[in-house]
């Protein structure tokens, strides 16, 4: 076992510490440490962060491996800085039983990249009729925990109820996307100023807000445990903040594309700026970003949605929605909370590390940075500065936001148990 | 001038005059036994329809044949993604063919704008009606319409304290969004008459007045503009029943009596009679509908030679 001694990494931002990664674990912390027939790895000036957990990606295996795979998804994970990702259920066929999630699971082990969490899907085929299988992928290899129909909303109230009260049995949490369906058919941006001008559906946030103001309701009332997915409204967040402040049991995350870009994009007709719930305004943004510094939003996830050029490169209303995350959502997070002063390192490491990994129910990830914890880290450059190629991404796919934008911080090494994903900024 | 025309936003108050003052010109071809100029020979103008509009592709396609433009007609009915070619394969197939200038028409709002800006051809793009965002050829002749009945000499008049009413499915109507656009450019008036469910989200923020009561409007009202209101609309609940709308926004000959002796009615067509404008008032001495198409043939004449040609005197070439 080759063991590994990072120089001077500032542990969450803080004092240089030398770390030895040994047996998969943090062997010793502390200053002038060697150890002879080790690896060095000079990290003066790079931030040691727990490894990134993603509560929220799409690797589109299987059924649409011509826009990502599992190993393509999961390398552009690790140059991303995560060790393990939830791997959406809305994939063809559908990840509702639990052969599926087996396969997925299976898939994440062999890339090797970082750790695949299936997640389950909550309703048979995401059509929102039945309950799937929960019991039985949550009792399979793959050990689901978050339950979700990502892409559809649960939007029936009963049939809510019961899987929220379902999960209880094995400690699982339905992640919902809020989206009720009915004020939001054919929707394609932001309903606001500039849908009207641009003749673009509305998508309004009340139908974001009724949901999860419902849920949040349902889960009290049933004892069970929500996650929202990308939540993007100023008024999501006052119906979290009065959720969480009753102690109920609700999480929510927000994506990094929620926390920059804002619905003005929409203008350029540009389906790269196309995606699901859509870019909001400038007031959504500075309250999604207070929320998530204040806690009231627990978790920065990527909802990494890779598709192929061909569904992207056509016009707005039948382009499909979505961009891509994973490599990029650490230099987003960067520059919208760290550099505005909003978040410490300490408190990126909360919101992308450990509270995902604890809403996940994800064993050995988003542990604090100590001697005997799992060696899941990531070494982060802050004071890099790299313009976003999209050729240059390990996704299969090239549907970023921020092509020719330049964006801070450098990824430059990953640890998953000890064993380097990326190094030197490139995939080992 | 404006390389493409894709919005009525992108006509400055001196650019919209020139188009206008270009078509007055060009109007005075119709009363010439030839009717026929010889400006664009040998330039292609394709009209790219991927919706059913004959009445405005025969428009364009009068309009480029005067020019002795060489015309192609392009229907390339439904999506890119339900059936057949995409929208880029389309466009890299007319660049192939070399078209100087793109008619579009398209379901999907901001498709022309994509055709002007993705590199995918080199020509003019002229947006004529994209989903429900605008139709500035529409807006330009609708105000040329209402400059010629509405001013002594029509050449280098705006449209400055003309108050235009403007009624009915704002919500949908690409038509509304470019005549606020123009009509403001122009100095005029205008004020939208709607059911609260059939305005936009944010129309507070146009440059135009806005109303639920038509009855309040008309007397005070220069030009009404009654816009096509589909029945099933109702179906989706923004007006309870064809008759309750008919009712409350129609235009029928009692209504049409409260406006001032000189005021117009204009309507872009298709009309529903008996839905938002009654037969008698559609055919009445006051309805300008069946001037608007002539009015449009020399508008989009003046709007292709404007683009095409890079000169300001549509006889020069001669």
């Amino acid at each position: 076992m080759i063991a590994y001694v990072l120089k001077g990494a500032r542990l969450l931002g803080g004092e240089a510490t030398d770390l030895v990664l040994e047996d998969g674990r943090i062997a010793e912390l502390g200053t002038g440490l060697s150890r002879s027939g080790v690896e060095v790895v000079d990290a003066d000036g790079l931030v040691a962060l727990p490894g990134l957990v993603d509560l929220h990606t799409h690797l589109r295996e299987p059924g649409r491996e011509d826009a990502e795979t599992v190993e393509t998804g999961t390398a552009a994970a690790a140059l991303g800085g995560f060790t393990a990702v939830h791997a959406m259920a809305n994939t063809d066929p559908v990840a509702d039983t639990a052969g599926v999630v087996e396969q997925v699971w299976r898939l994440g082990r062999e890339a090797g990249h970082c750790d695949v969490r299936p997640v389950g899907a909550v309703t048979v085929g995401l059509a929102g009729e039945r309950l799937a299988e929960l019991g039985a992928m949550a009792d399979s290899a793959a050990r689901v925990r978050v339950f979700s129909d990502d892409g559809k909303c649960v939007s029936d109230a009963v049939l809510m109820r019961r899987a929220l009260e379902y999960v209880k049995a094995f400690g699982g949490v339905v992640a919902q996307h809020a989206q009720e369906p009915r004020l939001t058919e054919d929707a394609q941006m932001n309903e606001g100023e500039l849908s009207g001008v641009l003749g673009l559906a509305g998508w309004p946030a009340v139908a974001e807000e009724a949901i999860i103001a419902r849920d949040v309701l349902l889960t009290a009332h049933v004892g069970s445990r929500l996650h929202v997915c990308h939540v993007s409204t100023a008024g999501s967040v006052e119906i979290l903040r009065w959720a969480k402040s009753k102690g109920w049991n609700v999480t929510a995350e927000v994506t990094p594309h929620h926390l920059l870009l804002t619905d003005e994009l929409a203008a350029t007709y540009d389906p790269i700026y196309k995606v699901n719930p859509p870019l909001r305004t400038a007031d959504d943004v500075t309250a999604l970003r207070e929320a998530l510094a204040d806690g009231t939003i627990d978790a920065v996830a990527t909802d990494h949605a890779p598709h192929s050029h061909e569904d992207k490169d056509c016009e707005w209303a039948a382009a499909a929605m979505g961009m891509l995350g994973l490599e990029t959502a650490l230099s987003v997070v960067q520059e919208a909370m760290v550099e505005t002063g909003l978040l410490d390192w300490a408190g990126v490491a909360d919101r992308m590390s450990t509270r995902p990994a604890r809403i996940g129910r994800l064993d050995g990830h988003g542990t604090p940075l100590a001697v005997g914890a799992p060696a899941n880290l990531v070494l982060v450059d802050p004071s890099a500065r790299r313009e976003i190629d999209p050729f240059a991404l390990a996704s299969r796919s090239r549907n970023t936001p921020y092509a020719g934008r330049t964006l801070p911080g450098a990824v430059v090494a990953t640890f998953l148990r000890g064993k380097p994903t990326v190094l030197d900024g490139k995939l080992q | 001038m404006i390389t493409h025309l894709l919005s009525a936003a992108d006509l400055s108050r001196d650019d919209a005059l020139l188009v206008l003052d270009t078509a007055e010109e060009l109007a005075q071809l119709a009363d010439r036994p030839i009717k026929k100029l010889p400006t664009l020979r040998g330039r292609t103008v394709v009209n790219l329809f991927f919706e059913d509009s004959t009445r405005t592709r025969i428009s364009f396609e009068a309009a480029a044949k005067r020019l002795s433009a060489d015309v192609i007609n392009f229907s390339a009915k439904g999506s890119s993604v339900s059936k057949g070619e995409s929208l880029k394969d389309t466009a890299l197939t007319l660049e192939a063919m070399g078209a100087d200038a793109v008619v579009v028409r398209h379901s999907a709002s901001g498709a022309p704008h994509r055709l002007a800006h993705s590199g995918w051809i080199r020509g003019a793009v002229v947006n004529a009606g994209d989903g429900t965002h605008e139709h500035p050829t529409q807006a330009l002749l609708d105000a040329f319409t209402m400059r010629r009945r509405l001013t002594d000499t029509p050449t280098g008049s705006d449209l400055a304290g003309r108050r235009v009413t403007i009624v009915g499915d704002v919500l949908h109507s690409r038509v509304a969004r470019s005549n606020v656009l123009l009509l403001h450019t122009l100095g005029a008036e205008v004020t939208l008459v709607a059911p609260p469910t059939l305005l936009p989200v944010g129309v507070d923020t146009w440059p135009c007045a806005t109303s639920y009561e038509l009855d309040g409007e008309l007397a005070k009202s220069d030009v009404v503009m009654m816009l096509r209101v589909q029945r099933e609309r109702m179906n989706a609940a923004y007006f309870p029943s064809a008759r309750e709308y008919s009712r409350r926004y129609g235009l029928d000959a009692s209504r049409m009596s409260l406006l001032p002796e000189h005021a117009i009615v204009m309507h872009p067509g298709p009309m529903n009679r008996g839905m938002e404008i009654a037969a008698e008032v559609a055919d009445s001495t006051r309805s300008t509908i069946v001037e608007q198409v002539t009015n449009g043939v020399s508008v989009r004449m003046a709007v292709l030679y404007l683009l095409l040609s890079g000169s300001t005197d549509p006889e020069a070439n001669q």
